[in-house]
């Protein structure tokens, strides 16, 4: 098959389970009788809903390319920064660093995936970035609680840019004998990391018994993980054949895939908890924000890139 | 048309500005919104906070100072939000500075005003000036609805260039109405509460 033929394969399999989920959701937001249960239906409605944007999108990515590809994420990564940092307390003093970080660090970051510069792109903000706006800051002169503004603000910049960059970046690998489809290695890793997170979820609903860190995140479940978890390695296994690993290669990655994006999940909730809020945002319906359906993909997208680039490259 | 749809798009995609109706409902009925004044961005994110419907027949209330000197800011204020230009420099004044206002207000459009008269580093508001009293005085017609509007005074704080994009919730509040026989220092004592308390 050709790489066209293996992404509309997959999207047709998706939209039709898509269909299968509106489906199951319309009849229950029929057969819901009191509020708690219409208020759970609803709330999976809306994921649903949004989960059919999320897939528009993706083949909008996938017919116009790698610029179109890196212009989405630039954006997701705009909107998870203003996210972030709408829940940090800043001050006078951050003004400059936070206009750099907005203006320069993102199309930076994205640039240098546009021109295949891979030296750069790993080192530009952990290393420039890290220097830099502390300094910037500095200059400003205000050194009221200086460190817990420059750790929040380098924070939120490296886990909103620099790690969802790396999603894109996928693109800039150059894997012996898979060429030209490394669209699909981006597919891979989002279809396996949000099939993740919705198994998780749907696990945790039906047979969740067992919190696991209950005061970060009150809805994950040691069922949940184990069943949503190694249900998403499963259907990462079955991907096998869109990817560049043999069946087995397939089934350690997605393991891998899912134990990041679930660290990920863990680490941000606890984040964004010490931040005082429930969800990042209201931007995507049901969801909350941006970073609530990024989280996973930020841990999970550059420990898949390295690991690929070191066992493939 | 168009210049207003993309200006509420810019605002949008930089500061959200999405509107919360806490204490009355989007009407389309003649109202004086007034807010907290700390950066701005605060005129366009009210502006495009309210509904389209809304939005059409409502004027931001504008320093001439600062949005009347032509350019793109000129351009942005008259083609874009269509403001109501308020002369704030005493040696400019001619006559009555509320002239204006209160013939839009004449007219049957609603108005933005900041009573502040100017922007306030802090997220909650200075004293409110007398402007809002007077309109108040000469127009009963018209509700008055207090709006909050929080993170602004962080996106773009006074003497910066760029704004920072950070999410900014407008909050309406309730309607306020002069009382009968109120002073001016009470109503706008009660009209600076009000917005307080959305913070």
């Amino acid at each position: 098959m050709s790489p066209q033929q293996k992404f509309w394969t997959v999207m047709g399999a998706v939209l039709a389970l898509l269909v299968v989920a509106s489906l199951i959701g319309w009849v229950l937001a029929r057969r819901a009788r009191s509020d708690g249960a219409g208020e759970v239906v609803a709330n999976l409605n809306a994921r649903i809903g949004a989960w059919w944007w999320m897939v528009a999108i993706l083949c909008v990515c996938f017919l116009l390319g790698r610029v179109a590809t890196l212009v989405l994420f630039a954006l997701a990564s705009f909107f998870a920064l203003r996210e972030f940092l709408t829940l940090t307390p800043t001050r006078r003093g951050d003004h400059l660093p936070l206009v750099l970080c907005f203006y320069l660090a993102i199309p930076l970051q994205y640039w240098l995936i546009g021109i295949d510069w891979y030296g750069l792109f790993a080192i530009c903000i952990p290393v420039y970035g890290f220097l830099l706006l502390p300094a910037i800051t500095a200059l400003g002169g205000d050194t009221e609680s200086f460190l817990e503004r420059t750790t929040k603000i380098q924070w939120g910049l490296m886990l909103t840019v620099y790690c969802i960059s790396y999603a894109p970046a996928l693109l800039l690998l150059h894997v012996p004998g898979y060429e030209g489809q490394n669209l699909l290695l981006l597919l891979y890793l989002l279809l396996v990391v949000q099939i993740s997170d919705v198994l998780q979820y749907v696990f945790g609903k039906l047979f969740g018994r067992h919190k696991l860190a209950p005061s970060v995140s009150p809805s994950k479940t040691v069922e949940g993980l184990l069943g949503g978890g190694l249900s998403a390695v499963a259907v990462g296994a079955g991907l096998w054949w869109i990817t560049p690993f043999s069946l087995w290669g397939s089934a350690g990655m997605s393991l891998l895939i899912v134990v990041a994006g679930f660290l990920g999940g863990l680490a941000l909730s606890a984040v964004k908890r010490s931040l005082g809020a429930k969800d990042w945002g209201q931007m995507i319906e049901g969801h909350g924000g941006m970073l609530d359906r990024l989280d996973s993909v930020s841990f999970a997208a550059p420990v898949f890139f390295h690991v690929v680039r070191y066992t493939l490259m | 048309m168009i210049t207003a749809r993309i200006l509420v798009g810019l605002v949008r995609l930089l500061v959200g500005a999405h509107g919360r109706w806490l204490g009355c409902e989007p009407k389309p009925v003649q109202r004086i919104y007034f807010a907290n004044h700390s950066s701005h961005l605060d005129t366009l994110a009210l502006w495009a906070a309210l509904p389209p419907l809304l939005r059409q027949r409502t004027r931001p209330v504008a320093a001439r100072d600062y949005w009347g000197k032509g350019g793109l800011r000129g351009f942005i204020a008259e083609h874009g939000f269509h403001a109501v230009y308020i002369e704030r420099d005493r040696e400019h004044r001619e006559g009555d500075p509320l002239e204006p206002l209160c013939e839009a207000l004449a007219a049957g459009d609603s108005l933005i005003i900041f009573p502040e008269g100017t922007r306030s580093p802090d997220p909650l508001p200075q004293p409110f000036k007398a402007g809002l009293y007077h309109l108040a005085r000469r127009h009963p017609q018209a509700e008055l609805v207090a709006v909050y509007l929080d993170t602004l005074h962080r996106a773009m704080p006074k003497g910066s260039l760029l704004p920072v994009p950070l999410t900014c919730m407008v909050r309406f509040g309730r309607v306020l109405r002069l009382a009968e026989g109120e002073d001016k220092e009470s109503f706008l004592q009660r009209a600076h509460a009000a917005v307080v308390e959305l913070a």
